[in-house]
């Protein structure tokens, strides 16, 4: 999608977060010289072309209590791939759930997904559980819990940001 | 801590708007209405959530791709002994957004994200070259799920 310059003031404007008053869509048009009721339908319109995938809270998982997450790698076949993924997505408790490439041979992993927990043997227990559920428990994995935070921020799209949100905690 | 400094209602609050903040002139009145409150009151526990540090921010989650950007997840096996030295290498550039670490042999990953596509690999280069280490470029190839709400 092609982006007007006043589609990207508005992205940019809103990635400095939206504006904790009643009615914050205006007070966001009032600060670009924009109306409520454009600066409603130009967000609408980007919602829908998909470039806005979400416009919500973003939380610290680990300020919330949330200190056990894990990435879960798994070696599916090809062929499987897309009806693994698509089970594992249905979880409630998976988070995000990607495909991506091996790295032979020092990446033999090309299923990912995140569980989050509040302390680790309940996170493992719960990735035993799903893995049991969607018939991957036999399927090569490992389980990579994050011990350190050092960078949580929105990725920078000069002149606007994009959230980039791959692999939270 | 256990569940952070939320009560009851902030709890609420914050899993109805993970999922999204409605696009109407008052996205507050119905989560307010709900709670038996008022929007005003909805809006002061946004702003004492982000004074606190438990909400980092209230804003889009952009498509980079559709932007016509490139995302990356990529992986580097830092020995143990450098492992700050490179993530402050890391910090120090724009094109990082997220980095953790993981126990594993592969114990730091990051999100690359890049206005151009073509800027993607030379950022890779950058950092193999700053660092000495190589890098491991995990792009998405299909996405089955994407969704951001801890029920906390």
């Amino acid at each position: 999608m092609a982006l007007s310059p006043a589609d990207r003031a508005l992205l940019a404007a809103l990635e400095e977060g939206l504006p904790l008053v009643p009615r914050p869509f205006a007070a966001l048009g009032a600060r670009l010289g924009l109306g409520e009721a454009e600066v409603l339908a130009r967000l609408a319109a980007l919602r829908a072309a998909g470039v806005i995938n979400r416009a919500g809270l973003i939380v610290r998982h680990r300020e919330l209590g949330f200190r056990a997450n894990a990435m879960v790698v798994l070696d599916v076949p090809d062929d499987e791939l897309q009806a693994a993924g698509t089970r594992l997505a249905r979880e409630p408790s998976v988070s995000l759930c990607y495909a991506r490439p091996r790295r032979p041979p020092l990446w033999p992993y090309n299923l990912f997904s995140m569980v989050h927990g509040r302390e680790r043997r309940e996170t493992l227990r719960e990735v035993h559980a799903i893995l049991m559920r969607t018939g991957l428990e036999a399927v090569p994995r490992a389980v990579l819990f994050s011990t350190r935070r050092f960078i949580q921020r929105a990725a920078r799209y000069a002149p606007i940001e994009a959230g980039a949100a791959e692999t939270p905690a | 801590m256990r569940r952070g400094h939320l009560d009851p209602v902030d709890r609420v609050i914050v899993v109805a708007l993970q999922r999204g903040v409605p696009i109407v002139e008052r996205p507050f009145a119905e989560l307010a209405a709900s709670l038996e409150t008022t929007e005003e009151a909805v809006v002061a526990r946004l702003a004492r959530l982000v004074s606190t540090g438990l909400v980092s921010r209230f804003a889009p989650m952009l498509d980079a791709e559709k932007l016509g950007g490139a995302v990356s997840l990529c992986a580097m096996a830092v020995p143990p002994d450098r492992f700050d030295e490179v993530a402050t290498i890391l910090a120090a550039m724009p094109e990082v957004a997220h980095n953790y670490e993981r126990e594993h042999r592969f114990n730091m990953w990051f999100v690359l994200a890049v206005e151009r596509p073509e800027d993607l690999p030379k950022a890779i280069a950058r950092i193999e070259a700053v660092t000495g280490l190589s890098v491991l470029d995990l792009p998405k190839l299909e996405e089955y799920r994407l969704e951001l709400v801890l029920p906390v």
